[in-house]
């Protein structure tokens, strides 16, 4: 687990490198990916991996919309780096694969459960920033 | 109407489609750059101001009577350091902190910048993220460690290749080719048990996970041409991964 935690934390800042995100949030990115990956982990094993994707997104949103208000940023520099361990990069990866091995139906399901993953990422991403909006019009 | 000050009209909707080209081409979501436009049309005394943005290509019109203009963007990166400077920009100029030549200075200068990072760090980093990738996926240490030199050795090749050749496919394929090759040789020799471990690690740099994510995403917001070409493009770089793989695996397996 803490091996895990590590992992996930070094690979989103390295990520934030590849993506040239500012010297100074790479601390953050590398929070915000080992927050949601910790979400994931405590979730997968209940609920579907759907489901766990979902609310591990939502906790990297909701992480990256405070740090992107107390640095003045675009929530997309610490968002990226956060949900960089629950795209679903190497499933699609996989399923491409097995496409080109002629192995269709596990490439079918391979790249049904990528796309999948990827929708309950972008909707945990909505989620979070309908949420951000409610709280800033609650206060305002 | 501050036009007097800002300059002509002609000089606001190109400060306008500056700042748009530079989030374009760098990675900003559709709806941020289309948002940023127009705040800083408004800015600058046009509120009335539209914008359409796909990956390729930005529409910008200040008014009914304006022709609209367009600005075709052919190459794309992902640099959140500029996003994150025009952002900047953009709030300064609608808090009325600078005048426009000063932003006009300013995103000329963040559009001449040259990559935050120098590209050993990027190599680097990627060594760095395809080990840890191995590790996330449940690898053992003794499959990150050779994932670590096939993930930094891809992701430099596909850096490489793609300056040789051009066509983004065609550097992926190659890339992926040589991470496959690579992992095999790496297994065969006792470094690492997992030839697959050791791919998906490696891999994990060049694959387009984000973009698949941005794409259900802007489906969601409603950019429909966003969101499809988006997943072309994700779809195309995927299948370049795949076949590279594949195509080493049928041969040495």
């Amino acid at each position: 687990m803490i091996l895990q935690l590590i992992a996930s934390f070094i690979a989103s800042a390295m990520f934030c490198i590849l993506f040239n995100t500012p010297r100074r949030t790479l601390l953050q990115c590398g929070i915000a990916g080992m927050l949601g990956w910790m979400v994931y982990l405590l979730l997968d094993p209940h609920w579907k991996s759907v489901v766990a994707t979902f609310f591990a997104t939502v906790v990297v949103g909701v992480v990256s919309q405070i740090f992107a208000r107390s640095f003045k940023m675009p929530v997309i520099i610490f968002s990226v780096g956060g949900i960089i361990p629950l795209v679903p990069g190497g499933l699609a990866y996989d399923a491409m694969r097995r496409f080109v091995e002629d192995d269709y139906t596990t490439a079918l399901q391979t790249a049904v459960q990528a796309l999948l993953l990827s929708g309950a990422i972008a909707t945990g991403l909505v989620l979070s920033e309908v949420l951000g909006q409610m709280f800033r019009r609650s206060k305002s | 109407m501050n036009n007097a000050e800002s300059g002509t009209t002609y000089e606001i909707i190109d400060l306008c489609l500056l700042a748009g080209k530079i989030m374009l081409q760098n990675g900003a979501e559709t709806y941020r750059v289309e948002d940023t436009m127009t705040r800083m049309a408004a800015a600058l005394g046009f509120p009335g101001a539209h914008s359409y943005v796909t990956p390729t290509v930005i529409m910008f019109t200040t008014s009914r009577t304006e022709q609209p203009k367009l600005f075709r963007i052919e190459e794309r990166t992902t640099d959140l350091q500029k996003v994150a400077e025009v952002n900047d920009i953009s709030r300064c100029l609608s808090q009325r902190q600078i005048t426009s030549a000063q932003a006009r200075e300013r995103l000329a200068l963040v559009d001449d910048a040259a990559h935050a990072y120098p590209a050993w760090l990027q190599i680097m980093a990627a060594a760095l993220a395809g080990g840890c990738f191995t590790i996330i996926f449940k690898g053992s240490f003794w499959d990150a460690l050779p994932a670590l030199f096939v993930s930094g050795l891809g992701y430099a090749s596909a850096v490489y290749f793609q300056r040789l050749v051009q066509v983004k496919f065609f550097a992926e394929l190659t890339a992926s080719a040589l991470i496959g090759l690579l992992s095999f040789l790496f297994v065969q020799a006792g470094i690492g048990a997992e030839t697959d471990k050791i791919i998906i690690g490696s891999v994990m740099p060049l694959v387009p996970g984000l973009l698949i994510t941005n794409a259900v995403r802007d489906l969601m917001a409603g950019h429909l041409i966003s969101g499809l070409s988006k997943g072309a493009e994700a779809f195309l770089t995927a299948f370049a991964i795949g076949t590279g793989i594949g195509l080493v695996l049928s041969f040495v397996s």
